[in-house]
């Protein structure tokens, strides 16, 4: 029961500031958006306390959906460990990017609507952690991308946002097509989608099917969280509110792909094939991402690139089997980008809505504690010890190397290892640009009040000091109890340790220093043709321009001038107009004269009578 | 001497023809009307010759049934003659043309 309370609880507040928002007062809406979330986190805490043993899970089925034969799937919940952290990372975060909205979203016209959907969020986004089977999970996953399209395009009076809800959409659109054809797959194979009956499914299911369904399934989680080919949206959804960006596009939903792949481990520890492509795609992400972030100018874009970045190495975590470091990575990186984004929505509530770069600056003095917060989110996004990403951020770059010594490709840990130095290089070029570098003259930015303030102290803390439950030094609760849930050996006794470490802090270290002394005083560091490159995104979005939109742009044009209009419009017209021109050629033989209509009459008469009389007896 | 039913056949044709001829000639209604009945009732002389050739009664039964349609038709027919004088002003039928196309 108290399982269908912690996904039913945001579901309600959204019912209710969706329904009657508009007639509350904003203190009441605020409360329920914020209250609701805040009990569900109680709630997921009160029922995480009953998973004392690795093995236990709890389970809600509320009523059998669909019975077709032997093959059923029950509308049911189920939390174990890892579903257990994903609810508290969800409702948690949520709550504290709730309570901070309160602060950021106040002077706007839409107040209740925005909350209505940031609790329709996350509803959603606990429908889908905390699935029984693969189809409800299916149905969150569907859900979150709705609310990611609400809230995108949340000013969808203006028309970059609006285009980029719908390109959000569009792009996730086909990521999900491969991830249904991979459900389907799996149900027509093994004829179960329950995940707590998977491992035994997956054993019996045949290598290249296996194989198969993996891959389709993994390519789902690179629509939704924003990985190579598929990442192209997420750049773009930074036009929606910047708390949104911080929930959803950087600490819950985009991480939904990487949940996934923990949750249906027992069909990836089976894949090997799908398991090097996981990392491959997660490795070339990583990199690709953080080089695009290094010349980008608009610094919510900068943050969209490292989330795109950031998830890479989750991926490649999958990939090298190393699960848990993954998940490890996912909840710290859900503190220090949710902090990170929170810092940069401060930085525009200040400065009325400046992202670009280039007219920011001078910011540390005005907006102290902000600019404290942003060190801090940078410090751990930079992987610099003893900030939390620098613990999961290690691991996972050690599991990298060790799945090299054991036959893997070493370009995978290489690529890791250079994408944390450009990490360090790219956060702190935004960090002085934004704070430190000489601005010019402005109304005076002032600091952001309480109610975003707390949320980012609480950030700050948890990404400065998260990190520990993830410490061999600390004896790594986190991981001892996710490597036992995900069934592996516990890694540690194999991985290479402290010489590892020290080069991956020094390469964060060395980072930081480039990034200093490039743009301490220029704000403008011309890369050459490699800049004007990296600039274009590495002419993806122009490939995607030129292979996809102008030819599905130009369908549409043949569709709408030749089909349409001659096609379909000159079919009905011409029916039509034969018709009509039948009915004026007819008209002539109604003359309205009587005796016309009598002589017709007679003529048939005849006719009929000489037909029976020539046909004879 | 009796009258063959040849004599009777040949006089109900001409006078079927007769009135065919009126109905599609004439421009009074009233005579294209007469001229409808003469129609029927030539009809109704062959009804009355084969039953009496074939001595059998239904023909003459038919004849009845003729003459009380007939009958019905006149009072139709005539009260719609005289609606259309009283709208129009004429019988004539030419100028009666409202289902022109």
């Amino acid at each position: 029961m108290a399982l269908v309370l912690i996904v039913v609880l945001p579901l309600a507040g959204w019912l209710v500031n969706g329904m009657a928002g508009g007639r509350l007062p904003r203190p009441l809406v605020s409360v329920i958006g914020c209250g609701t979330v805040a009990a569900s986190f109680v709630a997921s805490a009160m029922a995480a306390r009953h998973l004392a043993v690795p093995s236990d899970a709890l389970t809600a089925t509320l009523f059998t959906w669909i019975a077709a034969g032997d093959f059923t799937v029950s509308a049911g919940l189920l939390m174990d460990r890892l579903s257990a952290l994903m609810a508290l990372v969800v409702t948690g975060v949520g709550f504290l990017i709730h309570v901070y909205s309160i602060g950021y979203m106040a002077d706007d016209s839409a107040y209740s609507r925005y909350f209505a959907y940031l609790n329709l969020f996350v509803g959603s986004m606990l429908l889908l952690v905390l699935g029984g089977n693969l189809l409800v999970l299916f149905v969150g996953w569907e859900l979150v991308g709705l609310c990611s399209y609400l809230l995108i395009g949340f000013w969808f009076d203006r028309e970059r946002a609006a285009n980029a809800g719908r390109k959000a959409f569009v792009v996730n659109r086909i990521g999900d097509a491969g991830f249904l054809l991979g459900i389907l797959l799996l149900a027509t194979t093994t004829g179960t989608l329950q995940f707590d009956r998977l491992a035994d499914a997956a054993g019996a299911m045949a290598p290249g099917l296996l194989t198969a369904t993996t891959l389709l399934l993994f390519m789902g989680a690179t629509g939704k969280s924003a990985q190579l080919p598929l990442y192209v949206w997420l750049p773009d959804a930074m036009e929606g509110p910047t708390p949104v960006s911080a929930l959803i596009h950087a600490a819950t939903m985009v991480t939904a792909g990487v949940y996934m792949i923990a949750r249906l481990h027992p069909l990836f520890l089976r894949a090997d094939f799908t398991l090097s492509v996981v990392a491959a795609v997660g490795a070339a992400t990583a990199f690709f991402a953080a080089t695009i972030a290094l010349v980008e100018w608009d610094l919510k874009r900068v943050l969209a690139y490292s989330t795109i970045s950031q998830l890479g190495y989750m991926f490649l975590a999958m990939g090298v089997l190393a699960m848990p470091a993954g998940v490890f990575h996912l909840t710290m990186h859900a503190f220090f980008k949710a902090l990170l984004f929170l810092a940069a929505g401060s930085v525009m509530h200040a400065t009325h809505g400046v992202v670009d770069m280039r007219r920011l600056g001078g910011l540390a003095g005005p907006l102290r504690w902000t600019a404290l917060g942003f060190a801090i989110g940078a410090l751990a996004l930079a992987g610099i010890p003893p900030f939390a990403g620098f613990f999961s951020k290690d691991l996972i770059l050690e599991h990298a190397y060790a799945a090299a010594q054991h036959g893997g490709s070493v370009a995978l840990w290489l690529a890791g290892l250079l994408t944390a130095y450009v990490t360090a290089v790219y956060i702190t070029r935004a960090a002085v640009l934004t704070f430190f570098a000489p601005a010019g003259q402005r109304d005076h930015p002032h600091e952001a009040p309480a109610s975003m303030g707390g949320p980012m102290a609480i950030l700050a803390l948890l990404s400065f000091g998260g990190g520990w439950v993830g410490a061999h030094a600390a004896g790594a609760p986190l991981l001892r109890v996710l490597d036992r849930f995900f069934a592996i050996e516990p890694a540690a006794e194999t991985l290479p340790g402290a010489p590892l470490t020290a080069i991956s802090v020094a390469v964060g270290v060395f980072g930081i220093i480039t990034g200093l002394l490039l743009y301490r005083r220029r704000r403008e560091v011309t890369l050459g043709a490699l800049g004007a490159f990296l600039a274009r995104q590495w002419y993806v979005e122009a490939l995607y321009d030129a292979a996809v939109v102008t030819p599905a742009k130009r369908l549409a044009r043949f569709a709408a001038d030749v089909v349409e209009t001659r096609g379909i419009d000159g079919a009905v017209n011409g029916i039509a107009g034969l018709v009509g021109q039948a009915g004026v050629a007819m008209r002539r033989v109604q003359t309205g004269y009587v005796r016309n209509y009598a002589a017709a009459i007679l003529a048939g008469t005849i006719l009929i009578l000489s037909y029976w009389l020539l046909r004879g007896p | 001497m009796t009258v063959p039913i040849s004599a009777y056949l040949a006089l109900s044709a001409l006078l079927f023809v007769l009135g065919i001829t009126g109905v599609l000639l004439r421009r009074n209604a009233l005579v294209v009307f007469m001229s409808i009945e003469l129609m029927l009732n030539a009809v109704n002389l062959t009804f009355v010759a084969f039953a009496r050739q074939l001595l059998a009664i239904e023909g003459q039964l038919a004849v009845f049934f003729v003459v009380l349609v007939a009958a019905v038709e006149v009072v139709v027919g005539l009260a719609i003659i005289i609606a259309i004088f009283r709208a129009r002003d004429t019988v004539d039928i030419d100028d009666v043309d409202l289902l022109r196309g």
